[in-house]
């Protein structure tokens, strides 16, 4: 009987012991990167942009030349390495209050300019470093630290939708939201990033992919529970779809 | 030997570059100099006025607060640069569009029909250099005639070049005016 | 030797930038520095370089950033209430030791202030300007040929000791005119073994100010510092006139030492000795040297377009030898001769 070999650890990833909480997306979307980088064979040439968020330290996983940005100015500074290193692959690596808040300007205005990068946005609708405070994405009603009553849309406005909001835009190349709270939605992420990072290195423009996560630490829930309230809450107001390939919009 | 000159005028009239191209011909000479514009929210209506010092040492500050020679081709100009002028002053202004006299009586004063010799010599719009000929004739000190043809070759645009020939015949015909 | 040309403080800038091997630009207009963006629009394209009008001055520095950790020179510009908006980013450079090349031409303040030159931003220049402990090699021209010849030393400085380094202009300077003989264009530019170019054949490259671990953050701070020393050590400059036979020693930098020159030939013609002592780096601020100054003059008097900033610089290195006085202007009104000729002549 011979052996086939049908899994190993990524090469491009660090073999060191996760910062993640149990059930947190982040640890499954950085081992789908890792994997999609040996499998393009692009891990020489990839330059990471941190966020400032529980993702900081992804350099600290993500075996590549990495660099850390301010709180929302990923996209800003990828746009700036990019421009210097054209032949790399840049990924700029975001959570939900760097891309839709504080650094909204800078998510709207990279993809606006058709960056030649690609964007990775965990939305898990909280804040996860600070300790669970409200995110542009969390939903209506939804109890957090600065929302203990709940978020009130009338107050504080409703949660955004990022992919319909950029697919508004004239020079985005490909736009997707993926999820990642079973295996299923996983592989389905893990296509949606390789088509990604493959538009970059083709020179294809400007990418984006939207995944929702988990973070049941800050939501006080088991990591199951959490997962299914990605697909039953979080799902229905962000819909899992291609909004754009090609450079054209889907139907 | 150090000369603060202001020039001003309306927008358009060509005031800042009078004072570059002046800097450029002094420049060709060996001279120091220096050029400022007024700038931003202060150019938008009423005058535009530049700061230029023709020196033979080095020049200590760029800013002129009290002129020794004022080039002035409307009258808001005239009204904010003539008290500020040093006695003995040289005041040049421009009597097709400003009708009342200067006021002082401590300073030379020069008044020049600078729009209607720019329009005899070829073009209406090249009062500037009216002034600026009738400038070297007055204070000749401060550059040749003959700088301004490189003056011009370095100051103007390649889109506007071609307007060169003309404006020197302009300056000439400020230079040769009988005043001075 | 290159000819001698009329050239704009702002406009020499962008084309010393451009001599100094910077290919990548990113900025944000406001004035009275509009002229950097829009030269370097015109020409870093001309020169197979990148001009990028970015969404807001956190943008733009941050796109500075990103360039920087690709291995360029790389520039920006802006204006005081637009310095502040890039602090953020200086200050994450700084805790990542990435160099970059910041001109600030400033105006008045508080606020949106007015647009005229004034010096108001010298305690933000000179201190960091942002949060934590760092600094920012800061040089102050006083002409246009220094604004061309400095930006040249600014990004040779920036690489040396992988800092951020300063341009201190104001409006009056940008907007000045004056004849110029270009710098030597740099022809070869120093490798940087740590920038991002992908991990190939080497260990990966991070780079990050964010240093979480236990002690990782005092020991960052001490490198820094003593990069800081060596910076103290080795890069004052300073200029002097008429100190020679001295009375009385004004103090000043930028456009205001210029109408201190202007001050100094009047007070001379009138037999009196007074001379000038200009720091050049506002930080490394010329400590020894302007003691040494110092212990030579009856009095000081400081001369700044603001309320008295450097002048605390002055008290501290200077104070002890001799009386430090102040004269300023704020609000982007510029010192006036005749103020500086009596307050001198009333030592006398």
């Amino acid at each position: 009987m011979s052996e086939e070999k049908i899994y190993s650890f990524p090469k491009s990833i660090r073999e060191v012991t996760t910062h993640y909480c149990a059930g947190c997306g982040h640890g499954i979307v950085h081992k789908l990167i890792a994997q999609i980088m040996d499998e393009l064979g692009i891990q020489e040439k990839t330059l990471m942009i941190a966020p400032v968020g529980c993702s900081v330290l992804a350099y600290n996983y993500i075996k590549a030349d990495g660099l850390e940005a301010a709180h929302g100015r990923a996209p800003a500074v990828s746009t700036g390495l990019k421009r210097v290193q054209k032949d790399k692959v840049v990924i700029c690596y975001q959570g939900d209050g760097d891309l839709l808040a504080i650094g909204t300007a800078e998510s709207v205005h990279a993809a606006n300019r058709g960056e030649h990068i690609t964007v990775i946005f965990i939305n898990n609708a909280i804040y996860g470093m600070t300790g669970g405070q409200m995110a542009p994405t969390t939903m209506e009603g939804q109890v957090t630290k600065t929302t203990p009553y709940g978020r009130d849309p009338k107050q504080v406005g409703w949660p955004i939708r990022a992919c319909e909001l950029l697919n508004t835009l004239e020079a985005p190349y490909y736009i997707e939201r993926c999820a990642v709270y079973d295996v299923k939605h996983i592989n389905q992420t893990k296509k949606a990033i390789k088509k990604a990072i493959q538009n970059q290195i083709d020179g294809k423009g400007y990418s984006f992919v939207e995944i929702l996560s988990m973070c049941p630490t800050n939501w006080g829930v088991e990591p199951q529970k959490a997962a299914d309230w990605v697909r039953d809450v979080m799902e229905p107001y962000y819909p899992i779809k291609c909004f754009r390939d090609g450079g054209e919009k889907t139907k | 030997m150090t000369k603060e000159i202001i020039f001003a005028g309306f927008g358009g009239q060509g005031v800042i570059l009078a004072g570059k191209i002046l800097c450029i011909a002094a420049m060709n000479e060996d001279k120091f100099v220096s050029h400022i514009p007024s700038y931003g929210a202060e150019m938008r209506g009423g005058t535009a006025n530049c700061s230029v010092v023709i020196a033979d040492e080095e020049i200590a500050s760029p800013v002129v607060e009290h002129p020794d020679i004022c080039i002035v081709l409307n009258k808001p100009s005239m009204d904010k640069f003539e008290p500020r002028m040093k006695e003995g002053g040289i005041l040049i202004y421009n009597t097709s569009l400003i009708e009342n006299k200067p006021k002082r009586t401590d300073i030379k004063v020069y008044g020049v029909d600078c729009n209607k010799i720019a329009a005899e010599n070829g073009s209406e719009r090249a009062a500037n250099m009216v002034a600026l000929g009738a400038l070297v004739k007055i204070v000749p000190w401060l550059s040749k005639v003959d700088s301004f043809a490189y003056a011009l070759d370095h100051a103007i645009s390649a889109r506007n070049k071609k307007f060169n020939e003309v404006n020197l015949a302009i300056i000439k015909a400020g230079n040769s005016l009988p005043i001075a | 030797m290159s000819e001698k040309i009329l050239m704009k403080g702002n406009e020499a800038i962008g084309e010393a930038a451009i001599l100094a091997g910077c290919r990548h630009y990113f900025a944000y207009p406001i004035t009275p520095q509009n002229e950097i963006p829009a030269y370097m629009a015109k020409r870093l394209p001309q020169v197979g370089g990148t001009f990028l009008q970015a969404e807001s001055e956190l943008a733009a520095v941050s796109m500075v950033m990103g360039a920087s950790a690709g291995g360029a020179r790389v520039m920006t510009s802006s204006s005081s209430p637009g310095i502040s908006l890039k602090q953020e980013g200086i200050s994450y450079m700084s805790g990542a030791q990435l160099p970059a090349v910041i001109v600030n031409m400033m105006r008045g303040g508080p606020g949106l202030g007015n647009i005229a030159g004034a010096q108001g931003d010298y305690f933000q220049a000179t201190r960091g300007g942002g949060n934590g402990d760092y600094h920012v090699l800061v040089i102050a021209p006083g002409n246009v040929q220094e604004l061309a010849d400095y930006t040249v030393k600014a990004f040779e400085l920036a690489d040396k000791y992988r800092i951020v380094c300063m341009i201190l202009g104001d409006g009056y300077l940008g907007q000045m005119s004056e004849p110029l003989i270009l710098p030597e264009a740099v022809k070869e530019l120093p490798a940087k073994d740590w920038a991002l170019t992908g991990a190939k054949g080497r260990d990966p490259h991070i780079i990050a100010s964010l240093r979480l671990a236990d002690g990782a953050l005092v020991g960052h701070v001490y490198d820094l510092y003593k990069n800081y020393a060596e910076i103290e050590k080795n890069e004052v400059i300073y200029d002097t006139q008429n100190l020679e036979d001295a009375d009385y020693m004004l103090v000043a930098y930028g456009t205001s030492s210029r109408v201190c020159k202007k001050a100094i030939r009047v007070l001379r013609a009138e037999g009196i000795k007074v001379g000038l002592f200009r720091p050049v780096t506002l930080w490394p601020f010329p400590k020894k040297e302007i003691a040494e100054a110092a212990k030579k003059v009856k009095k000081i008097l400081t001369v700044e377009m603001s309320m008295g900033q450097m002048v605390q610089d002055v008290q501290i290195n200077a104070g002890k030898y001799c009386d430090v006085d102040f004269y300023g202007e704020p609000g982007g009104m510029l010192p006036v001769v005749e103020k500086i000729v009596q307050r001198v002549k009333s030592y006398v």
